[in-house]
């Protein structure tokens, strides 16, 4: 009986399933914590950017998520959008928040990213975030290799031209989502 | 005393990293800071540890035939619940050790103990052969990411140690780095032995 075929096919498919409702439970355990993990993130974001901001309302428009920021006189002061694009390795996942009328980027904070340590993994740092605050945004922004000498440009971390170039690329990109969102 | 000679194996003897040369994706990769190698040799402890437990324990039932494709079940289930774990309760650990979390379930670690020693032994033996290596691997790892975060960063665990007119060599956090850092440890290992 225990070298029969039907024996072996009997406890791998037995084992599968146990583990399977296993992992199907351990999930639902962890489920709630991780999504609210994420939300955290988010809103830590916004709270760095945008220091004035006292209330965020999350709209949903054609499936995306755009962050609303409020004033304490409750008065619309800007937006949040995620935009996600190809860097170096793996996928970029970038949150920036602009003004009320998408002319000047406020910041970008990176979500998640998986670039090469000590190199791409430096658009985490700050040298290179700050180069997006008060941004002007009315012409795409354009990465370059020497100082920048536009408003709308940033200069590229050095040997890191790749990651730079698609952190920039997702912004611009996530801007132009965010105004066709809005219908602006 | 039989157990305790199981256990130096993996400690000393027999040490996954520099006498086996067994799972050298997570420790050339991981090892940029010492903290990353702590967070990886713990989560190894733990799905060594009862992947092991549970292979011997139903040694008896397996069929010869799909044996490692039920090992391998055994360990994504627990890879995947300390993916989980960490996503949940320490998402900066999970985001620095990105992939390679979900690529324990292909460390050669788990797989070669289950198939070359838990699957043959009782029990008890099992355990303490899973904790001999998956310790010799933690501090293996541990001392690999000491050495490249203090050379290439000039910290450890986060701490500034080295004075800052040293220059931080950044090819130590590279991979090349860990290539360097591993090559010259097990070199000294073997010198130790002889």
């Amino acid at each position: 009986m225990r070298k029969s075929k039907f024996w072996s096919v009997l406890v791998l498919t037995l084992i599968s399933c146990i583990c399977g409702f296993f992992l199907a439970w351990v999930f639902s355990l962890a489920k709630d914590k991780i999504e609210e993990n994420q939300k955290k993130s988010i809103k830590r974001a916004v709270y760095n950017l945008c220091p004035d901001c006292e209330r965020i309302e999350e709209k949903t428009i054609q499936g995306k998520i755009i962050y609303c920021l409020y004033d304490k006189k409750n008065n619309l002061i800007g937006y949040g959008f995620c935009s996600e694009g190809q860097g170096y390795q793996e996928k970029i996942e970038v949150f920036f928040v602009v003004d009320k009328d998408i002319k000047k980027l406020k910041g970008i904070e990176i979500i998640e990213s998986k670039e090469t340590p000590g190199l791409g993994a430096r658009i985490n740092e700050g040298f290179f975030k700050n180069q997006f605050k008060e941004l002007d945004i009315t012409s795409s922004i354009k990465c370059v290799k020497h100082k920048k000498s536009e408003k709308n440009q940033i200069q590229a971390i050095t040997s890191a031209t790749i990651s730079s170039k698609a952190v920039v690329s997702i912004v611009n990109k996530g801007i132009k989502k965010l105004k066709t969102l809005l219908g602006k | 005393m039989k157990k305790i000679g199981i256990l130096n194996q993996g400690l000393w003897n027999n040490h996954p990293i520099f006498r086996q040369l067994l799972g050298m994706c997570p420790t050339l990769a991981v090892t940029t800071s010492a903290l990353n190698g702590l967070a990886m040799g713990l989560a190894v402890i733990f799905v060594l540890l009862f992947s092991s437990l549970v292979v011997s324990s139903i040694r008896r039932l397996i069929p010869q035939n799909v044996r490692i494709a039920i090992y391998t079940i055994i360990i994504a289930t627990f890879v995947t619940i300390v993916d989980i774990f960490f996503r949940a309760f320490l998402p900066p650990i999970s985001k620095a050790l990105g992939p390679y979390i979900p690529l324990i379930i292909v460390n050669c670690i788990i797989l070669g103990r289950c198939e070359a020693f838990a699957s043959r032994n009782s029990v008890t033996s099992a355990f303490f052969d899973a904790l001999g290596m998956s310790l010799g691997f933690l501090w293996g790892l541990f001392i690999l990411g000491s050495i490249r975060e203090i050379l290439g960063k000039g910290t450890i665990l986060g701490f500034k140690i080295l004075p800052s007119f040293y220059p931080p060599m950044v090819i130590m956090i590279l991979p090349a780095g860990a290539f360097l850092v591993l090559g010259v440890l097990a070199g000294i290992m073997n010198r130790l032995e002889r």
